[in-house]
């Protein structure tokens, strides 16, 4: 058989695990979905009732739609990093975690098919909130570049790949605590990443971290597209940006994973199911 | 002369063990050894077993020949692969049944055991028909091969286990006290079942277990262990000879056991 399809099908194996775990914790599936849609509406109807809030007059349609963007993208991307950052939390927590690791499976594999149902999951789940909140809200996207809006969106996900394989090593080096510092390190990107609010309006060493951040890069396009109908191809240098820093993230986030795994099975870390 | 399934050198492990101080919040790093120069070599089809108290040493061996631990000193060699060179050729060659069934615990057995099977390369129809097989064989019923592993005994759930382990046929079977919980049926038919896979499937067994009457039964060659060290190594009647009689009946492997370490096997594991 072709090495390749070999490879792709035994990736699935994680595509089909995590199909399942949704399958038998559907309620949980329930509760993060209401949590995230409630969590966008919250943070849009900040928009909706900013003309009250400072008493003057403003473009509350701009605002709704500025904050939508930003809610709805750090939605898919933190899926992305979660889906990715928990592929070994979960292993951990069941137990399964040296079966897996004893399995003929190279990592990149397992990033493979972890990253695959990732983008799918995070796609699908992202769809069900926006047409939820739509339904709330007036939106206006006559003008969009949304096809740029999605290369842009796809593009942002090879960064927070990238991002997820450097916070999965986390739970392999602490297993009582590393699945909450991946809460942490994602508390990070919201802050600095300009979700909510400009970048410009953060102090100036933030500014400087927030340059190093891909969702930056991702949310400011987004809003050149959906807000602004920013072309395609003015937005090159953000997809090239994104593109490349990615891959760079993912070949370090590798090599990385691979040292912390030769550590965890020197000093016995893989045991403990934390 | 053919390579041995398995040739292990010299091998030595130590972990540092860290706690906290009772009066300072300083960690004090203690180091247990938990094997030191270990050597053996078990031969093709061999059904080898290592047997020992709690904490001598077995499932820390088992876990370096799986490639989940790296040995500090020593080489091990699975049909001539260097386990830690050759990972892959050797993690394609082998694998393990350990004495905590670990599963996804809402998934059926089904569901467990084609996750083993993809991650293995193995085609899922092929591998389907094989997991109702081998969980028949070990008198699982077709109903519970559906049902959550969370709903099963810890019998059922350890032969789902033993069913993981033998899916994929591996060269050398891994066996870490398989039948440790189990009630006197279902350890005789998982005893049964290895020996069945020795002889149809060409396998090498190497078997961890601290109960003497299953080592006696099932091996051909027995090692005990005891602190790390391996402390003899024979056929069971060997080991047996090499002890005299005592209270007018035959020695038994744990009368060997006491004779090698003054202790008998239960004072040890208390004393761990």
């Amino acid at each position: 058989m072709n090495p390749f399809v070999k490879e792709m099908r035994v990736a699935y194996a994680f595509v089909e695990r995590n199909i399942n775990l949704i399958k038998r914790y559907w309620g949980w599936e329930i509760v993060w979905l209401i949590y995230s849609l409630v969590n966008s509406l919250a943070v849009t109807y900040i928009g909706a009732g900013m003309e009250r809030i400072s008493g003057q007059a403003l473009d509350t349609q701009y605002l709704i739609t500025y904050l939508l963007v930003g809610t709805l993208i750090w939605s898919y991307l933190s899926v992305i990093f979660y889906s990715i950052s928990e592929m070994i939390a979960w292993e951990r927590w069941e137990g399964t975690i040296e079966y897996t690791f004893m399995a003929p499976v190279s990592r990149a594999t397992h990033l493979v098919g972890t990253t695959l149902f990732a983008i799918i999951y995070g796609i699908l789940r992202t769809l069900v909130i926006l047409i939820i909140v739509a339904s709330f809200f007036h939106l206006d996207l006559m003008g969009a570049n949304l096809l740029g809006a999605v290369l842009l969106l796809l593009a942002g996900s090879v960064s927070f790949v990238g991002l997820g394989i450097v916070a999965a090593v986390l739970p392999l080096l602490y297993p009582e605590r590393g699945a909450q510092m991946t809460n942490a390190a994602a508390a990070i990107l919201l802050l600095i990443s300009g979700v909510y609010y400009p970048v410009e309006i953060l102090p100036g060493w933030l500014q400087v971290v927030a340059s190093a951040s891909p969702a930056t890069y991702v949310i400011e396009g987004m809003r050149g597209c959906l807000l602004h109908g920013q072309s395609t191809r003015s937005l090159l240098p953000i997809f090239f940006i994104l593109i490349g820093a990615g891959t760079a993230v993912i070949v370090v986030g590798l090599f990385i994973f691979g040292r912390v795994e030769r550590y965890a099975k020197r000093t016995g870390r893989l045991k403990r199911s934390g | 002369m053919s390579t041995p399934a398995l040739e292990i050198k010299q091998v030595s492990k130590v972990f540092i063990k860290k706690e906290r101080g009772k009066r300072f919040p300083r960690t004090k790093r203690e180091e247990v050894t938990a094997l030191s120069g270990v050597s053996m070599s078990i031969s093709r089809r061999e059904i080898f077993g290592v047997v020992g108290p709690n904490g001598s040493g077995k499932s820390t061996l088992i876990r370096l020949l799986s490639t989940l631990l790296l040995p500090d000193s020593g080489t091990i060699h699975i049909f001539g692969h260097d386990v830690e060179k050759e990972e892959f050729a050797v993690k394609r060659l082998i694998n393990r049944v350990s004495v905590d069934a670990a599963f996804f615990k809402k998934f059926s057995p089904l569901e467990n055991l084609a996750y083993a099977a993809r991650l293995y390369g193995m085609p899922i129809r092929e591998a389907r028909e094989k997991m109702r097989e081998i969980m028949l064989r070990l008198g699982l019923k077709e109903e519970t091969f559906t049902s959550p592993m969370e709903n099963m005994s810890r019998g059922m759930q350890q032969k789902v286990a033993v069913a993981r382990g033998f899916l994929t046929s591996p060269t050398l079977l891994l066996l870490d006290e398989p039948t440790t919980g189990l009630d006197p049926y279902s350890k005789r038919d998982v005893q049964a079942f290895v020996r069945e896979i020795r002889e149809t499937h060409d396998a090498t067994i190497l078997l961890t277990t601290h109960d003497m009457e299953e080592a006696d039964r099932l091996c051909d060659r027995i090692a005990i262990i005891d602190e790390g060290r391996i402390i003899a190594l024979d056929t069971p009647q060997g080991l047996k000879g090499s002890v005299s009689r005592r209270n007018g009946h035959e020695p038994t492997l744990e009368d060997v056991f006491i004779e090698l370490t003054g202790k008998k096997m239960e004072e040890k594991e208390e004393g761990k």
